[in-house]
């Protein structure tokens, strides 16, 4: 049976899902379900929040945090104190422990994310726990006995937190969380939280501060726990440090991995699972076992090791795939043109390496290698396998330190500058082993090469107000995608296309970015034939428009047909440069390849 | 605070501290072997402590049955030996031996049953995974020790006072035996074979593999290994303090705190860093008592600075 053809553009319409499900909460609110339910799903409302930041943290940025029940306490607390004590308006309070947990995010994160992944988690329980003890211990915050008598939010005369009206409160908030989430995942900073999760290396040379972001998803989950605790305090009227402890931070996770923590609804789906879990334990394990005691954590732990073996994406990757996918509507063809930067006049010099040296420990891996590249040149950078290739197009790109000597690109030292800086600058490169988004589409994955030419804020992604920049960006990457003879397969996912293509695309990517220069590192390597002569004519075709390229390859037909220059190298020095003829007939390098007979 | 005092504390904080080296001794080598951020260390201190003073009241400890029911021969074979010795009340040592055999036993268990399989995963399922084993392992605990503490009887009934200071026997065992153990596992791996293999798999596991080092048996032996330090760890701190069944997290997160210090990978940073958290442990719970754990805990965040300092961008490639 298939659904009339207005109703399924309907279903696949992102903001018609969006009011069905709204109105669906609304409508669930004032049906007659029984008062139990509504109880119920006003806790998994709470839980949710907190485990909507923990899908962007663990399941889309590739960090954890078993902190998350502090965050909720600091809001909870910060609440009750100011309201009891102070006589604040919970609309106020609400406000201020957004802020105490922002501060406490950040120094957080800014001490531990400059460090390996594994130290955020780490902090983060040492964190929870003190939390735990100072809540537990302090006079001002009644011990462990909390705070009694937490004032009702009121909107006008009217009490809004308990039964059907709390409901809609929070069920509110969790809504409006998960749409501004999906709003910021499907934006230019959504994709620079994927890009660093899946290559640091390749998001620093697109341009994304990985530690700034970082930083912000950590934030973010913060803040959406703050919330949570700040509804929580009024919701129970009551606060003490118990629901906060290191337990509960662990239990949220075990909620967003049992529901799919990498989907932003798998969070609701993890907490009502858990919830009904729990419920049913309590109640049956006792009698199974013959004494009182919380032996559920058993079965949770079982559990989540269980579903981390076998369905490592949690329950919501069987729902997931039976649900419609909002597609992605052509709509940026109208979308203003990006501005470009001016690039270097036809001979101008772009780049110019003088004497660099790289040095690890006793090994010098580069050698006082000198050279130069014009503007509308391909230079290629030949050499013998560990002849420091590799290394002079990372010294140049960034991602090393030189040991000495200078960069200078379009007339400006760019030596020391982190990756990001010198890409800011119109350098652009690719990678030797690609570096891509496989889950996204070859569209998305291009539009990552423009992350330096928009500038909208995360909040205003959140928020839908990026949408015109989006559309130029995605109009840009359509643009470059088209120019490479890729213009077909735009909304094909990345991580299905063959070796070739996938290179192709790295070059849109780098091309998204509006360079004066860019950098290939062995395009040709792993390509068929058919894919070579492809990428043989997108080389002429760049150059022919203008475009200077430095080529690291070691495909000597392909270098020998599109260079205009060579430098080869050999241990780390350079052996000779000249034009593709000089290069063929020097004995020196013949040898270099091949051996000198003695 | 007199000198007296504050000798105590210094004694007190060492005593601590000592442990607390063990369990970062063992952290850093499940870590640095298999990856494995290992929570729950600090439950086989737990099931230690509680495994013996269990057998002090001439019961079967909950222990045995789960480890018959779990394991395979040689771990079954210590599971009937103590069915037989729980009712005869045989002399401390003799519980003490089949306690340390009982727990270590869990260790591969442990291994086998939630890492194995998952080897080759993200160290951030792996971190997962150890939360959810210590999930387990807490429940479990409170169902064969029950809600109640113990606290077990001293090895050693020795008091000497020295001039004002009473030192105990069981801190100069603890002293011994962490010593013991620390040499123990430095000749392990500077001298032996298996110890080398173990470091090669922490160096490189393909590459071990390739040697012919099998990865999975040197997951099992470092199980093998956390378990015993966890299980000795819990005999010595057994007599000094009450032990309940989720006793052992805390007392394994300061093993954790120690761990960080030395960067998850350097074993006499760790000591050092353990017999720091000893001290301020004991220092800070004479000069505010109610936030002794607030202290140690939030230690870490300066822990960290210092090393992001020290190490400047540790950045993944």
């Amino acid at each position: 049976m298939t659904l009339p053809t207005p109703l399924q553009h309907w279903l696949h319409n992102a903001r018609a899902q969006r009011i069905a499900v709204f109105a669906c909460m609304l409508l669930y609110a004032v049906s007659p379900v029984p008062d139990f339910w509504i109880t119920q799903l006003n806790y998994i409302a709470l839980y949710s929040l907190v485990i909507l930041g923990l899908v962007l943290l663990t399941g889309i940025g590739g960090l954890t945090s078993f902190g998350q029940a502090a965050f909720v306490g600091i809001g909870a607390y910060t609440s009750a104190y100011l309201t009891v004590n102070m006589g604040w308006s919970p609309w106020l309070t609400v406000f201020a422990g957004l802020f105490i947990t922002a501060v406490s995010a950040l120094v957080v994160g800014w001490i531990t994310l400059r460090m390996s992944g594994h130290y955020l988690p780490l902090a983060t329980i040492a964190w929870g726990l003190s939390l735990y003890y100072l809540m537990g211990n302090l006079d001002a915050l009644g011990k462990y006995d909390g705070i009694q008598g937490v004032p009702p939010i009121m909107l006008g005369s009217w009490d809004i937190s308990q039964g059907r009206s709390f409901f809609v409160l929070a069920w509110g908030l969790v809504l409006l969380g998960v749409f501004a989430l999906l709003n910021l995942l499907d934006s230019r900073t959504g994709r620079a939280i994927r890009a660093m999760r899946a290559s640091v290396l390749m998001a620093e040379a697109m341009g994304v501060d990985t530690l700034r972001h970082k930083i912000g998803i950590f934030l973010i989950a913060a803040l959406f726990a703050s919330v949570s605790g700040w509804l929580f305090a009024h919701f129970q009227r009551t606060v003490n440090p118990s629901p906060f402890g290191l337990k509960m931070g662990i239990e949220y996770l075990f909620m967003a991995v049992l529901g799919g923590v990498g989907y932003v609804w798998g969070a609701i789906g993890g907490a009502v699972l858990t919830k009904l879990l729990e419920d049913q334990l309590q109640v049956l394990l006792p009698k199974l076992l013959g004494t009182s005691g919380s032996y559920e954590v058993i079965v949770f732990g079982i559990v989540l090791v269980l579903v981390l073996k076998y369905l490592p994406d949690g329950m919501w990757s069987l729902v997931g795939r039976w649900l419609p996918k909002p597609e992605r509507v052509d709509d940026w063809q109208r979308a203003a043109l990006l501005p470009e930067r001016s690039k270097p006049a036809l001979g101008e010099t772009v780049l110019e390496v003088t004497d660099i040296r790289k040095q690890f420990g006793g090994l010098t891996a580069v050698k006082d290698i000198s050279f130069h590249i014009k503007a509308g040149q391909i230079v290629g950078l030949i050499g013998p396998n560990g002849a420091g290739k590799s290394t002079t197009f990372n010294l140049v790109s960034g991602v090393l330190g030189l040991t000495s000597g200078t960069v200078k690109f379009r007339g400006e030292t760019i030596s020391g500058l982190p990756s990001r800086e010198i890409a800011n600058r119109g350098m652009s490169r690719t990678f030797q082993h690609v570096k891509m988004i496989p889950e996204m589409t070859v569209l998305e994955n291009v539009a990552l090469g423009a992350q330096l030419r928009g500038n909208q804020s995360a909040l205003s992604s959140m928020l839908r107000l990026d949408r015109a920049e989006e559309q130029s960006l995605l109009r840009e990457a359509a643009r470059q995608l088209a120019r490479i003879g890729m213009g077909h397969a735009l909304h094909e996912q990345a991580g299905n296309l063959a070796m070739g293509p996938q290179r192709l695309m790295e070059i849109a990517r780098a091309l998204c970015s509006d360079p004066s220069l860019l950098l290939l590192d062995e395009p040709a390597a792993g390509l068929r034939h058919k894919e070579k002569q492809a990428l043989i004519g997108v080389l002429r075709q760049l150059r022919s428009e203008g475009m200077s390229i430095l080529l690291v390859e070691h495909d000597m037909d392909l270098v020998m047909d599109v260079t205009d220059h060579i430098v080869v190298m050999e241990f780390g020095t350079k052996l000779m440069d000249g034009t593709p003829e000089q290069v063929q007939q020097s004995p020196q390098v013949r040898a270099a390849y091949l051996g000198m007979e003695h | 605070m007199d000198s007296t005092i504050f000798s105590i504390l210094l004694l007190d904080g060492i005593t601590n501290g000592a442990v607390y080296a063990l369990l970062g001794l063992a952290t850093v080598l499940v870590f640095s072997v298999t990856r494995v951020i290992f929570i729950p260390q600090g439950e086989f201190v737990a099931y230690g402590a509680l495994t013996l003073a269990i057998f002090q009241t001439g019961q079967v400890p909950g222990t045995v049955w789960l480890l018959l029911i779990m394991a395979l021969l040689p771990p079954a074979i210590i599971s009937l030996v103590s069915l037989w010795a729980a009712p005869q009340n045989l002399p401390l040592l003799v519980q003490a031996g089949l306690t340390v055999a009982i727990v270590t036993s869990f260790g591969p268990l442990v291994y086998r049953l939630a890492y194995q399989s998952l080897a080759d995963a993200s160290s951030l399922v792996l971190l997962i995974v150890s939360v959810g084993v210590h999930f387990a392992m807490t429940g479990l605990g409170l169902l064969f020790f029950g809600a109640e503490g113990f606290r077990n009887p001293s090895f050693w009934d020795m008091r000497v006072n020295l001039g004002g200071l009473a030192i105990k026997g069981q801190a100069i065992i603890i002293f011994m035996v962490s010593l013991a153990l620390i040499v123990l596992l430095w000749q392990f791996f500077a001298r032996t074979l298996h110890g080398k293999a173990l470091q090669a798999t922490a160096v490189n596991r393909l590459g071990a593999r390739l040697m012919g080092i099998s990865t999975i048996g040197a997951g099992q032996a470092t199980f093998a290994m956390a378990a015993l330090i966890g299980a000795l760890s819990g005999l010595l701190i057994g007599p000094t303090t009450t032990v309940f069944y989720d006793s052992g997290f805390l007392i394994g997160l300061k093993g954790f705190v120690a761990a960080v210090m030395g960067g998850l990978q350097s074993y006499p940073l760790a000591a050092v860093g353990a017999i720091f958290v000893g001290l301020v442990e004991a220092f800070g719970s004479f000069w505010a008592s109610a936030f002794k754990e607030v202290i140690v805990f939030t230690l870490v965040l300066p822990i960290l600075l210092w090393r992001s300092m020290a190490d400047g961008h540790a950045e993944e490639h």
